[in-house]
């Protein structure tokens, strides 16, 4: 009896949320220093990027399977619990792509041919924008679920949003021109070392993909 | 009458029992919202429990004594025998204090009404004759447990839709909760004195006219909203956790409507469940006294001072631990999710407590709650446990029946 009252109340999964979606942020942030290293071909500075970004992908990984375990079927919440579950899988997507992109760039030793590796920087930095929109919105999640998912604070975060699909498309379009560049010069370059350029640049792109769909979560649970 | 007194000296101890059950359990669990929320410190909380389970029981709590006192057992039945009135009242204090001790060690959800009604109703059926019960009574009663819950949890739906509506889908929640908290200040005070003012004072021998009653109710109510609306003017926004949490300063604005809920609260509870310490205990003093069945002999305060200091003293011994525990596992329930639970469960017991209907408060408690999810106020609201409290009283009624018979077997014997 003296806890029949505390245990109706199942663990909130939205403080969980938000510290996931913000070790997600961390771990992709990491590719900046991390390119700034590989572009200059300093790999002994770019590996404590490299581990850096392992440890926060496992961080990001455990959290996600304590959330999980923390959200049974019996429990009644204001969204859906698939969504949710399936807002925390896109989140640690953004980190898995940040470990796999460092991992391929760090394991071959890539070098980035200077012609393009501003414009790829620039690329990597954008791609972390959408990450940190990303964990933008999803810290809003407390409000929302404050608010019963009406009013001003919805419309907030569709504005938040909006501007998440801005740096989404944006980044889209420096993809596309980064290939380009990439093509103008593959010619001069190793082969295999061009294929898993192209990789990387697919990886990296995903990172902002995720981070849309992220954004496609929230927007799903605004709409319930 | 040499047995008035073991009778009387008996039913006292039990009383006591029962009701510093009732304080260690019940009271913690009406007072954990309020502490969970922050509204109130543990210290704080006890004051306010004592000071209110008192107000109530004494201002309010009339009507389900008199109920728990003579409206289960029919009286016509015992007037040859009145000793045995005496012992199934002994019996079933004792039983449904024990049972509240086994199933609180144990950690089973059960309610103190639930068991002291089905203890009564046990010893009644069994020691005297199923026609002893007041069937159309318990009937009534039992209905109130089903309805109880549902109500609160429906006001509470309002409230907090009213809450999302007005303050928190705004774009200015903070001066919208500014100005709208003082109006649910003012209704959580005036429900809870009207009712008192109407169904409660004439029990201590007050009588006031109908248009005076709503009055006075109002004059309360408004004196009340006033001092809260001064404490909501002096609570300035830090930008700092604001950035973090909007809702960080409205909810302390709600935070001084919960400790007038937190009032409301404990008065709801004093008027309804220190009747199931103190009903029983009344019987017996009244029949020992008077050695007839059915006197018609007014309340004696004593026995009143006995509920409510029993009730003080299981709080602050047992019920500030399961204050802190309960206390801490409810952080979801902010200011503003909390007192529209607090306040949706309040009025209903209140009304429940003036139409002399001993319901469950924690069960209430927990309906209120509920509509307050149903309105996707809650974040997380796990469903197994709540089937879980509701599926025991089912449990706790026979239990309370089965030991009672057992008690009402053994003091009828013993007894003299």
């Amino acid at each position: 009896m003296g806890n029949m009252l505390a245990n109706i109340f199942g663990s909130s999964p939205v403080m969980p949320l938000e510290k996931h979606v913000g070790l997600a942020y961390k771990c992709v942030s990491e590719l900046r220093g991390f390119f700034a290293a590989a572009v200059t071909g300093n790999w002994e500075e770019a590996s404590k990027f490299r581990s850096r970004i392992i440890e926060l992908e496992h961080e990001a990984d455990d959290l996600k399977k304590k959330i999980r375990l923390r959200l049974p079927k019996s429990l009644f919440m204001p969204v859906p619990r698939e969504d949710l579950l399936e807002l925390l899988l896109v989140q640690d997507k953004m980190a898995n792509r940040a470990k796999d992109v460092s991992g391929i760039v760090f394991g071959r030793k890539m070098i980035i041919p200077p012609e393009i590796a501003d414009e790829f920087v620039d690329f990597v930095d954008r791609n972390i924008d959408a990450a940190k929109q990303a964990r933008k919105s999803v810290r809003e999640l407390d409000e929302l679920f404050t608010s019963g998912f009406r009013g001003a604070e919805v419309s907030l975060v569709e504005s938040l949003l909006e501007e998440l699909d801005q740096i989404e498309t944006d980044t889209d379009d420096r993809q596309a021109a980064l290939r380009a560049s990439l093509f103008k010069v593959e010619k001069n370059l190793d082969p295999v070392n061009v294929m898993f350029l192209y990789k990387a640049i697919e990886l990296t792109g995903e990172i902002a993909d995720m981070a849309e769909r992220v954004g496609r979560r929230l927007e799903l649970l605004l709409s319930h | 009458m040499e047995a008035e007194f073991i009778y009387i000296g008996l039913a006292a101890v039990f009383g006591i029992f029962m009701a510093w059950g009732i304080g260690a359990n019940d009271v913690a669990n009406a007072m954990a919202t309020s502490v969970g929320s922050k509204a109130l410190t543990i210290k704080q909380a006890i004051v306010v429990a004592a000071v209110f389970e008192f107000l109530g029981a004494v201002l309010a709590g009339g009507a389900v004594t008199s109920t728990i006192r003579k409206g289960i057992v029919d009286s016509d039945l015992l007037v040859g025998s009145p000793e045995l009135l005496i012992y199934g009242m002994l019996a079933s204090l004792l039983a449904a204090g024990t049972w509240l001790l086994i199933a609180s060690r144990n950690g089973w959800p059960v309610s103190t009404t639930h068991s002291i009604v089905g203890a009564i109703v046990g010893f009644a059926a069994v020691g005297i004759g199923i026609d002893a019960v007041q069937w159309s009574q318990v009937g009534t009663i039992v209905m109130s447990w089903v309805v109880s819950p549902l109500t609160a949890g429906f006001i509470a739906y309002l409230i907090y839709r009213s809450v999302q509506k007005l303050i928190l889908s705004q774009d200015d929640p903070l001066a919208q909760a500014k100005r709208y908290v003082p109006v649910y200040i003012f209704f959580a005070a005036f429900t809870i004195t009207l009712v008192t003012i109407l169904k409660g004072l004439s029990h201590v021998g007050m009588e006031i006219s109908l248009a005076a009653s709503y009055l006075l109710a109002t004059g309360i109510a408004v004196l009340i909203a006033l001092v809260g609306m001064v404490a909501i003017q002096r609570i300035q926004p830090d930008p700092k956790i604001e950035k973090k949490q909007h809702f960080y300063t409205v909810e302390r604005v709600f935070a001084v409507l919960m400790v007038v809920t937190a009032c409301s609260m404990a008065f709801a509870h004093g008027s309804n469940d220190v009747a199931n310490a103190i009903g029983p205990l009344a019987a017996v003093v009244s029949v020992a006294q008077s050695g007839i069945v059915g006197a018609k002999s007014a309340l004696p305060i004593w026995v009143l001072i006995i509920g409510g200091a029993g009730i003080v003293i299981g709080l602050s011994t047992f019920g500030v631990h399961v204050i802190s525990t309960v206390g801490k596992k409810i952080t979801q329930l902010t200011p503003s999710r909390g007192f529209a639970a607090e306040l949706a469960a309040a009025t209903t017991i209140v009304i429940a407590s003036g139409t002399g209907m001993p319901i469950s408060t924690t069960h209430t408690l927990v309906g209120a709650v509920l509509g307050v999810g149903l309105a996707r106020g809650i974040d997380a609201i796990d469903l197994r446990v709540v089937g879980r409290i509701f599926v025991s009283w089912v449990v706790t009624i026979p239990a309370g029946a089965f030991l009672a018979i057992v008690f009402f077997f053994i003091f009828k014997t013993v007894l003299p």
